[in-house]
């Protein structure tokens, strides 16, 4: 029998699976309390939420919160929470899993799910680095920077992620880090109650992989999302992420429009009537 | 059309009868990428779902579509999705995916000639290896194989119950042939179609385990949404489904997923017999080979040879058991099939030391009567 924790979130999260399995450092901690607390301040049922993840640090997200929750396949968190979107819509699903997962292995469903207006909640992980199995380079790596699978510096361009997203057709998009926890809160409960296809793109420090190989403590990695990011209104495509350089954060994309279970109802209304 | 199961007498095509199988089955949930020769399936099943209030997603990829079944089959839907080989391959992980979390699912495989994309429009019998091995790790399947327009229908419907029984993705192993293929497909009125649904849980939720597992070794299924709060992982998982790497775990768990289905397996295999009681050479074959071989043994037995047939019409778990009865007083074993040979070795292992000979098969047809009345000559001499 584990022992009864009296804490305001005990039964947001499933406390018999605690500690998590995160490094000292990481920003996965401060993404999963924003989400439980989001859920929490909006007293969201639990009932009508179901937290999906794909594989990485941040698949292991799903694990620890008190929903019905699914650990699926690397990259393929966006079709399962496809197929329980439009199986029941009355379920939110919340997918939390990390760059890699969602615009690597798992791009091609990434644009499909916000063309469709799949009505779900991506929280991504953004750590510019595969954390997991080492800190490797990926699609969010910026330019030059130093990784077991880059040790000469990063040759590739990276994604700007909510340029990306947003001109596949999202209807929420925004970009906060793990500095900004009240903001990331805020933003997670305007996603939890969009209807469409809601996307928050997260940066947060990978001190232990990504940090070290590049001679950044867990405090520069922090102090960093403190001092470079400014929170401005530009067009997602002005939103570059470069090494030194200001990045912006912020919302980028609020619209309406029909979610694809909308759009299914109203066909199964026409094709009857 | 709008009525759930067309009762009555259609003349159609294998594909169209397993859409309408998996209909009158209780798919609520299909998603698919357009393959040939299996694309008629989401064709049927896209002019028809909307009007049952049912849901037909047309994904990007095949990887896509499988997840997503997944996905609907925890969310209470009985799903299915259906590709060829191609589409299989790219599948096979999350094949994996629904065999670890236990997810009944149904995935129909028409087959084509391959390997890589072979030959889209033509018949073959060569992924049933595949199908049985192709995801990684210790898996046991379930695989059905039809012989004509009717049993897509029927073996459809039957997938559905196995998978929801058993808790498993269940193939059905069609190929271009008898997908493209027109015959009489006779359906029966709703209440003589047996449907079998999961096991749901009987406890509260604070004391749901979501992969305790009573003597049937299949546990109860919660979906989303039920209040249960049940977390399901592809990693190796206790009974509570939380991740677990140790030994024991892994031990207990691959164990029970296997054994589910081997311990099961007289109950799950269905053969079809004809004329084995006194044979001296056995013909065994599956799907669009086993029509011409049941004509083979005919031709056979006038000319005073006594031949059977022993078609098999689940081919995961093998039918091992069921050979090596059959085929114990005779002087040889006849396997035909549309590969290079497959379940050839499967069959040689069920009758061993009795000989067997092979009839490889590529290339669109299958193989002829004459052609497997020869084998027979052959063996009964």
């Amino acid at each position: 029998m584990t022992e009864q924790i009296d804490h305001y979130l005990a039964d947001y999260l499933r406390m018999d699976r605690l500690p998590h399995i995160w490094c000292a450092g990481c920003g996965l901690g401060i993404i999963l309390k924003s989400y439980v607390q989001a859920l929490y301040e909006l007293e969201y049922d639990l009932d009508k939420v179901v937290t999906v993840s794909g594989i990485g640090c941040a698949g292991r997200a799903s694990g620890y919160v008190n929903t019905d929750a699914f650990h699926t396949t690397h990259g393929r968190a966006l079709p399962f929470a496809t197929g329980i979107s439009t199986s029941n819509p009355d379920i939110k699903p919340v997918v939390i899993s990390g760059d890699g997962d969602l615009f690597a292995i798992g791009g091609n469903h990434l644009i499909h799910a916000a063309r469709r207006n799949i009505n779900m909640l991506v929280i991504c992980s953004n750590n510019f680095n595969y954390g997991m199995t080492g800190a490797q380079y990926g699609p969010t790596t910026p330019r030059d920077m130093r990784t077991p699978t880059s040790p000469y510096g990063n040759i590739e361009n990276p994604f700007n992620l909510v340029s990306l997203v947003s001109s596949a057709g999202a209807t929420m998009v925004s970009r906060w880090t793990v500095y900004h926890v009240h903001q990331l809160k805020n933003s997670i409960k305007k996603g939890l109650q969009k209807n469409g296809f809601s996307f928050i793109e997260v940066l947060s420090p990978c001190t232990t992989g990504y940090g070290r190989l590049n001679k950044m403590s867990p405090t520069d990695m922090m102090r960093d999302l403190r001092d470079t990011c400014k929170i401005r209104k530009v067009h997602p495509t002005e939103a570059n992420i470069e090494p030194g350089e200001e990045v912006i954060i912020g919302d980028f994309v609020d619209i309406e429009k029909p979610t694809y279970t909308d759009v299914l109802d109203q066909l199964t209304r026409r094709t009857t009537e | 059309m709008s009525e759930a199961i067309p009762t009555g007498k259609h003349f159609v095509h294998g594909d169209w009868a397993c859409a309408e199988g998996a209909i009158a089955a209780g798919c609520g949930y299909f998603a698919a990428y357009p393959i040939t020769p299996a694309t008629e399936i989401s064709e049927h099943i896209a002019s028809r779902f909307p009007q049952l209030g049912r849901r037909f997603v047309q994904f990007e990829d095949e990887i896509g579509a499988i997840a997503s079944v997944i996905g609907a089959s925890f969310s209470g839907m009985k799903a299915m999705t259906a590709t060829s080989g191609p589409g299989i391959s790219l599948m096979l992980e999350n094949i994996g995916l629904a065999v670890m979390t236990e997810a009944p699912c149904v995935i129909v495989n028409v087959m084509r000639g391959g390997p890589s994309t072979g030959q889209p429009t033509m018949g073959a019998q060569a992924d049933v290896m595949q199908c049985r091995w192709g995801a990684h790790g210790d898996v046991e399947i379930i695989a059905l194989a039809p012989q004509s327009v009717q049993e897509c229908f029927d073996l459809t419907v039957h997938a559905f119950n196995l998978s929801e029984e058993y808790r498993t993705p269940v193939f059905v192993l069609s190929d271009a042939n008898i997908g493209h293929m027109y015959e009489k497909l006779e359906v029966p009125v709703a209440e003589e179609i047996e449907i079998v649904n999961r096991k749901k849980p009987q406890v509260f939720p604070p004391d749901y385990k979501p992969y305790e597992a009573d003597e049937s070794m299949v546990p109860a299924m919660a979906c989303f949404g039920e209040g249960y709060r049940f977390y399901s992982t592809g990693l190796t998982h206790n009974e509570m489904g939380y991740p677990d790497m140790s030994v024991e775990t892994q031990d207990k768990l691959v164990r029970r997923l296997c054994d589910k289905i081997r311990r099961n397996k007289k109950k799950i295999t269905m053969t079809e017999e004809t004329m084995t009681e006194d044979c001296e050479v056995l013909v065994v074959a599956y799907g669009v080979t086993a029509r011409s071989a049941a004509t083979a043994i005919q031709m056979a037995r006038s000319e005073g040879i006594n031949a059977g047939l022993l078609r098999l019409i689940t081919l995961w778990p093998f039918p091992d058991w069921k050979i090596e009865e059959v085929a114990e007083n005779v002087k040889g074993v006849v396997v035909a099939e549309m590969n290079y040979g497959q379940l050839v070795r499967e069959v040689e292992r069920s009758v061993k030391p009795t000989p067997v000979e092979f009839i490889p098969k590529l290339g669109e047809n299958p193989s002829s009567p004459d052609e497997i009345l020869e084998k027979i000559r052959g063996l009964a001499k």
